[in-house]
């Protein structure tokens, strides 16, 4: 057996065992290094004596077994802590279908509102994904060593403040959801549009959080936000393949070969919006986002689409969740229905607010708009001050491009 | 684990409120109180009087220097607290919210050492 193995081992079951050893142990930190501990035992052990039977267990019992060795050398076991008394006797064989609620409860307890939001992703993709510290330091762009110390900061104030470990209660769940959603979904749209450098996707992010929302649904089943920002991000991850050239390029929807989708995601984003839209109850933005880019995906061609009830859906998800960004996608919809003329005092209200003159997409807009109305020497100057905003390299080159074609 | 909640609060806000929203805060206060002790999560409750009547001290190379007021000037001032016995920081969190201030000032949550 390869290391290679034990890797992929780890990959699988590294959010799960942690997840378990927290409960028994009572102590993230404990766990976590528990976990690393277990592991090592594993590269040392696996290559020679082969799998063993049920790898997760006995990486579970490994963990907890040192730590509780670790507990003894420090004499907590001694002085009759019947907590840890009660985790050595305890038997070796945890219950299997315990893993799944473990991992949900963890999720809650990364993503609690106590802690701050970058800690929250940070905690996630480390204990939840399984991430390694370096990992999520490039996600962050930070170094390691920062995000170690970050990451143990977190991990102590759940300690300390006693951030629990559970699944929280029916009046706090809905809440709660929206926090943890919106992690994963910070997660994904980090992965699918780094804020800054030369490099467009990180494919391994939006793998996580879509990993992270199956596991969502399949654990609280039924739940339309969950369902809504599966069916969202797998139409976004769908995409993927298509939306970056090879040289690193940009390709826009209406530009994209459709035949490099990924079919499979497309049909479960499909399927998933239907039921999460007509779920009972206040629709979930992320089902009227999810419901935005199916439309887009079923007529790619800009003439194709249907962008009266694109706008429709904008203006129901302005109501829903009040955002310049959503205002500007409005915008450009409101422009494919009634004209350009209609769509630029909507963007010039919003640029004339200020809040928002560094989004650089403010600005392509507007110089869209202003292109479409003949206004060449004012589009130059809109999409100038885009280029002066736009943070990512692929991003610019497609402005310079545009600038180009303007002549 | 117990939890100390520290109440801060505008006191010019809560000093121009009429009698008879002070008297409904006031047994606001007191249901909450009662329903902690029959929970047994009360451990202590006091309001403090206004910041004008603080005292600030300190020693420094065996000389004691007392000052008038609060140590920093803020927009909210702190105006009393709870001590409470809760499982966790949500548990926390549940009596946090129903304390009456915290509709109009802040509630900090603080775990307490031991």
């Amino acid at each position: 057996m390869q290391p290679s193995a034990v890797e992929a081992v780890y990959r699988r079951e590294a959010g799960r065992v942690l997840a378990t050893l927290i409960r028994l142990l009572g102590d993230f930190e404990l766990a976590e290094d528990a976990r690393q501990e277990a592991f090592a035992a594993a590269l040392e052990q696996w290559p020679a004596g082969g799998l063993p039977e049920n790898p997760r267990a006995w990486l579970v019992n490994v963990g907890r077994n040192k730590a509780v060795d670790h507990l003894r050398r420090q004499k907590r076991l001694l002085n009759g802590d019947s907590h840890f008394e009660s985790l050595a006797a305890e038997a070796q064989d945890p219950d299997e279908t315990d893993f799944g609620d473990d991992r949900l409860r963890l999720i809650f307890t990364c993503c609690h509102p106590a802690l701050n939001l970058e800690a929250q992703v940070a905690l996630t993709l480390r204990s939840v994904c399984g991430l390694s510290t370096e990992a999520v330091a490039r996600a962050f762009l930070t170094g390691a060593e920062t995000m170690a110390q970050r990451l143990v900061r977190a991990q102590r104030k759940i300690r300390d403040a006693g951030i629990p470990y559970e699944v929280p209660e029916a009046p706090f769940l809905d809440e709660r959801m929206g926090g943890v959603l919106a992690v994963i979904y910070l997660v994904f749209t980090e992965g699918y549009a780094a804020t800054s450098g030369e490099r467009m996707i990180s494919a391994e992010l939006c793998r996580e959080a879509i990993h992270l929302c199956r596991l969502l649904d399949a654990l609280l089943p039924g739940r339309a936000d969950v369902q809504g920002l599966l069916a969202l991000m797998l139409l976004h991850d769908a995409r993927s393949g298509a939306r970056v050239t090879p040289a690193g390029d940009i390709v826009l929807l209406e530009d994209q070969d459709s035949s490099l989708w990924d079919k499979a995601e497309i049909a479960e984003g499909l399927k998933l919006v239907e039921t999460a839209l007509r779920a009972p109850g206040r629709v979930s933005p992320y089902a009227v986002q999810a419901a935005i880019a199916a439309l887009h995906v079923q007529a790619p061609q800009r003439d194709a689409k249907d962008w009266p009830q694109i706008a429709a859906l904008y203006e129901v998800l302005l109501h829903l969740q009040p955002s310049p960004v959503v205002e500007l996608n409005r915008a450009v919809a409101v422009s494919m229905v009634d004209g350009p003329e209609k769509a630029l005092p909507l963007v010039d209200a919003l640029a004339a607010r200020g809040e928002f003159k560094d989004y650089h997409l403010l600005h392509v807009v507007r110089a869209d708009l202003l292109k479409r109305l003949g206004r060449q020497d004012e589009a130059r100057e809109a999409y100038c001050a885009a280029l002066a905003a736009a943070r990512l390299e692929p991003e610019k080159r497609l402005l310079e491009k545009r600038l180009a074609d303007l002549g | 684990m117990q939890y100390m909640l520290l109440i801060y609060q505008n006191e010019m806000d809560a000093s121009t409120q009429d009698k008879a929203t002070m008297a409904k805060v006031y047994q606001e206060y007191q249901a909450l109180n009662e329903d902690l002790k029959k929970r047994g999560q009360f451990i202590s409750n006091h309001g403090l009087k206004p910041h004008t009547t603080a005292t600030t001290l300190k020693v420094r190379d065996g000389k004691t220097v007392t000052t008038d007021g609060p140590f920093a000037e803020t927009r909210e001032q702190l105006g009393g607290y709870y001590v409470v016995e809760a499982k966790d920081l949500d548990e926390a969190i549940g009596i946090a919210e129903r304390i009456p201030s915290a509709r109009w000032g802040t509630v900090e949550i603080r775990p307490v050492w031991g």
